[in-house]
């Protein structure tokens, strides 16, 4: 399946029970997908295959559905690296999400590798978990956050400045890949090499990206990528931090306990590697479980025809809410990721989103966790359409019906 | 299309968000405060002249959704003239109204927020400004106000 044309995309989305049924009288319309995927059966299957029939923790476990648990999990590492074309499966560990998986580089890197005064790099476009727990690093070593610019309300990088933002007080780079607000894909590959030839430790954070566009760590050259299983058809509660293995055998553990250990005395305690290391605790065993069955699912699409067909639906959308009046338009007017952010004139976003859902629409409303940029643009929120595979032209066509008849309501 | 809606956004809060009443500052104003829920954006102050126990005039600024802003409006409409004690009185009334849709007899016109109460995410929404007006008649005004994070 090389093209995305010859996809019958009308029977992958009967593989959603959810997305069958109405909402306030209206079939849904589900454009909420930035925040969170919808669950193909495969997955649901998946999770309800391991409930019946091999749950059991991980790990030294000598009874068979031990074996088969640990077995699983580990599997859905090494499925995992495949996914995002890591070297080796050592250089996955599992977190609870994306912001996890940033919390744990600012914690466990962030404890030996800066000075006062070095410097933190993000952009203006960050969701707030790409920089809380930087300004938090930031505190506790007294070293100092700084952000590439973003320009006007195409939400683009001016990479104009990245050479005079690039000093040598910077130690790590931490960037978005797709931005949830604007749908600006940013070339990271670009960014991350320019980095790392200065000696600067790169993250992307992938939430967006990782189930939407084909991901390769390795082309990227980040040392670290972070993404969740929520957003890629998965379940709640499973995320992933790709670690570069060079970097991530240096850094000291997250979180201490069982599960993390080769030895424990009473005074002191040696730790496995990595990524071991960084996983105490009896971990969530059935998410991978499923993030494995949702990256099987997404594979044998191809996430190069879903990128394609996320492109089309928010390049048609844009079309369709420009020829609008009265509407005020987010992020870049070509090369958009799935998603459209807008503001309709003298109507605030929390009123176009209660509207749309009496339509059937499911959309987002507000600041989307990227307050310092919506204060850059001068607004409090945004309403935003954000797509996946499973969504239509057809649906687009209603929701832009909607919308005109938001208008209407607060015009009349 | 959004019929199941006029319980919420009646002729009435469409017309107040539009077309805000006593939508200014008060230079005479002799206390005001600061009603902010930064999640939603809603952000408004709320100015008084009181003279005695009389509140003679109140108005406010700011910006918001809908029912913020119509909450403001009506608010600052029925308050002129009125005494502490009934604002206070109000306050617990229309409180109670939005948060269990049980309507008291005398609210008169604020009667089109009782609606509000079907919808939970938007209590917060129509008790900002009243939470605003209260802090600047108590003489709180110098800490913002939110609906937020405290008790509605």
């Amino acid at each position: 399946m090389s093209n995305s044309t010859n996809i019958d995309w009308a029977a992958l989305r009967k593989d959603f029970p959810i997305l069958d049924q109405q909402v306030h009288g209206k079939p849904l319309i589900y454009f909420d997908n930035a925040a969170t995927s919808q669950k193909p059966r495969a997955v649901i299957q998946a999770l309800v295959n391991y409930y019946e029939h091999d749950n059991a923790n991980v790990h030294r476990g000598i009874h068979e559905l031990s074996n088969r648990a640990t077995t699983a999990f580990e599997a859905a590492r090494t499925r995992t690296a495949k996914f995002i074309n890591a070297r080796s499966a050592d250089e996955i560990v599992w977190t609870r999400g994306t912001s996890e998986a940033i919390n744990l580089v600012a914690s466990a890197w962030g404890a030996n590798h800066l000075q006062p005064g070095d410097v933190i790099l993000l952009t203006e476009a960050e969701h707030h978990s790409n920089i809380v727990p930087w300004q938090l690093l930031a505190q506790r070593t007294s070293a100092k956050v700084a952000y590439i610019p973003v320009t006007g309300d195409e939400g683009t990088l001016d990479l104009s400045k990245l050479d005079s933002l690039l000093t040598k007080q910077v130690k790590l780079l931490s960037l978005v890949h797709i931005s949830n607000s604007m749908g600006v894909v940013n070339p990271v590959a670009d960014i991350c090499t320019r980095a790392r030839k200065l000696g600067i430790v790169t993250l992307v954070d992938g939430a967006q990206s990782a189930g939407h566009m084909p991901v390769d760590v390795q082309a990227i050259g980040c040392d670290f990528f972070a993404f969740s299983g929520h957003k890629i058809c998965g379940p709640t509660g499973i995320g992933v931090l790709y670690g570069r293995q060079e970097v991530l055998e240096k850094m000291p553990p997250y979180q201490g306990g069982g599960e993390m250990i080769l030895r424990v005395g009473y005074d002191k305690t040696e730790f496995k590697p990595a990524p071991h290391r960084f996983e105490a605790g009896t971990p969530d065993i059935s998410g991978p479980v499923g993030l494995h069955a949702a990256m099987d699912y997404l594979d044998a699409i191809g996430r190069e025809n879903i990128w394609q067909h996320d492109q089309e639906l928010a390049n048609y959308a844009y079309e369709k809410l420009s020829a609008l009046n009265n509407i005020r338009l987010f992020g870049p007017k070509s090369g958009r990721a799935g998603l459209v952010s807008f503001l309709l004139k003298d109507v605030h976003a929390h009123d176009v989103v209660m509207l749309a859902d009496q339509g059937g629409v499911a959309l987002r409303g507000g600041h989307h966790c990227t307050q310092p940029l919506m204060h850059k643009l001068g607004v409090e929120s945004t309403a935003r359409a954000s797509f996946y595979f499973y969504n239509t032209k057809d649906e687009v066509d209603r929701f832009v019906e909607v919308v005109k008849e938001i208008q209407k309501f607060f015009a009349s | 299309m959004f019929d199941d809606l006029n319980d919420l956004y009646q002729q009435v809060i469409l017309d107040h968000c539009k077309k805000p009443r006593n939508f200014h500052e008060l230079p005479a104003a002799t206390c005001s405060a600061h009603g902010n829920n930064p999640l939603c954006g809603d952000n408004y102050q709320v100015f008084a002249r009181v003279d005695g126990d009389v509140i003679q005039e109140m108005s406010f600024t700011g910006s918001g959704c809908c029912i913020s802003k119509a909450s403001g409006s009506l608010l600052t409409e029925f308050a002129k003239g009125k005494t502490r004690a009934e604002l206070e009185k109000m306050f617990d009334e229309v409180r109670e109204m939005i948060t269990t849709g049980k309507v008291a007899d005398d609210v008169g016109k604020l009667a089109v927020f009782a609606g509000v109460h079907k919808y939970p995410a938007r209590v917060k929404c129509a008790m900002l400004a009243w939470h605003a007006a209260k802090a600047a008649l108590k003489g709180e005004g110098a800490q913002p106000v939110t609906t937020e994070s405290e008790q509605i």
